[in-house]
């Protein structure tokens, strides 16, 4: 199972991009952190999620 | 009369201990937008006595500003560098204040903040949120990084609150009130957003990590 925003998930072997793709987010105004380190953006189509791993997907409202 | 700086020391050093005053005057601040949540934050921050802010805002004040930023009627017009400049100084005269009128953009960020101890990410588009924090995260390991989401609207005060997600980055707000949803902000809560932002500031310089 992969934990992500405190949901457990099956998605073990997906990739980030994969998992992101099943969800509403925004790609442009989210930052992922995958075990307590920043993913790049540009490595998101090569991250593969693993049983364990705790994702953290930060998404921005505007307003400041 | 203003105080000397000997005299502005020694107040702050009798109110925080000496150890404690040392390590907010000799840090240095990053504010990345100078708005409702900047603005707010960097008061707070000259107050508590740190040593440098960098400001960096493209803007100039607009009397649509006024409800929730720190800045007066008589400043409408001026770049928002400038006019926060001129208040912080009056309310600690000896702050070491450094300032870019520019739009903080991906090749730029990393000059601008390279100085900085503490970037706090205040800016008003979600884009550029998740831009800056995906920028320092990525390429600039030794910062901390205070961000905020969610502080617009009329919702419970209580349900703005700061979360650590990872060692060096923090997040402020209630994570989901949005401007184009709630209609509009409210000084009161905006204020509450940059406090915990600049409450955050003073936890990691005092060294206390947690929240």
């Amino acid at each position: 199972m992969v934990q992500i925003n405190s949901e457990k998930l099956n998605i073990a072997g997906k990739t980030l991009a994969e998992y992101l793709a099943t969800t509403n987010y925004d790609p442009k105004r989210i930052a992922v952190e995958c075990n307590g380190d920043i993913v790049p953006k540009a490595q998101y189509e090569e991250t593969f999620l693993k049983d364990g791993d705790i994702v953290e997907v930060v998404s921005f409202v505007g307003g400041g | 009369m203003i105080p000397t700086k000997e005299e502005w020391n020694k107040a702050l050093s009798e109110r925080y201990g000496e150890d404690i005053q040392k390590k907010f005057s000799y840090a240095t601040v990053a504010i990345c937008g100078l708005g409702g949540l900047g603005s707010n934050i960097a008061i707070a921050l000259a107050r508590a006595g740190i040593g440098k802010l960098i400001l960096i805002d493209f803007d100039r004040v607009d009397i649509t500003n006024l409800h929730r930023q720190q800045y007066k009627a008589n400043q409408i017009g001026i770049f928002k560098t400038e006019a926060l400049s001129g208040s912080l100084k009056e309310i600690a005269p000896y702050i070491d204040l450094e300032t870019h009128t520019v739009r903080i953009r991906e090749d730029n960020a990393a000059e601008l903040l390279k100085t900085a101890d503490i970037i706090c990410e205040a800016f008003d588009e979600a884009e550029c949120k998740a831009m800056l924090t995906n920028l320092v995260l990525e390429t600039m390991p030794d910062k901390y990084l205070i961000a905020a989401s969610g502080m617009a609207g009329m919702s419970s005060a209580n349900t703005i609150q700061t979360r650590k997600i990872s060692k060096r980055f923090y997040l402020c707000g209630d994570g989901s009130s949005d401007a184009s949803e709630t209609g509009s902000f409210i000084s009161s809560r905006v204020m509450l957003c940059a406090a915990h932002q600049a409450h955050t500031v003073l936890r990691i310089l005092a060294e206390k990590f947690e929240v």
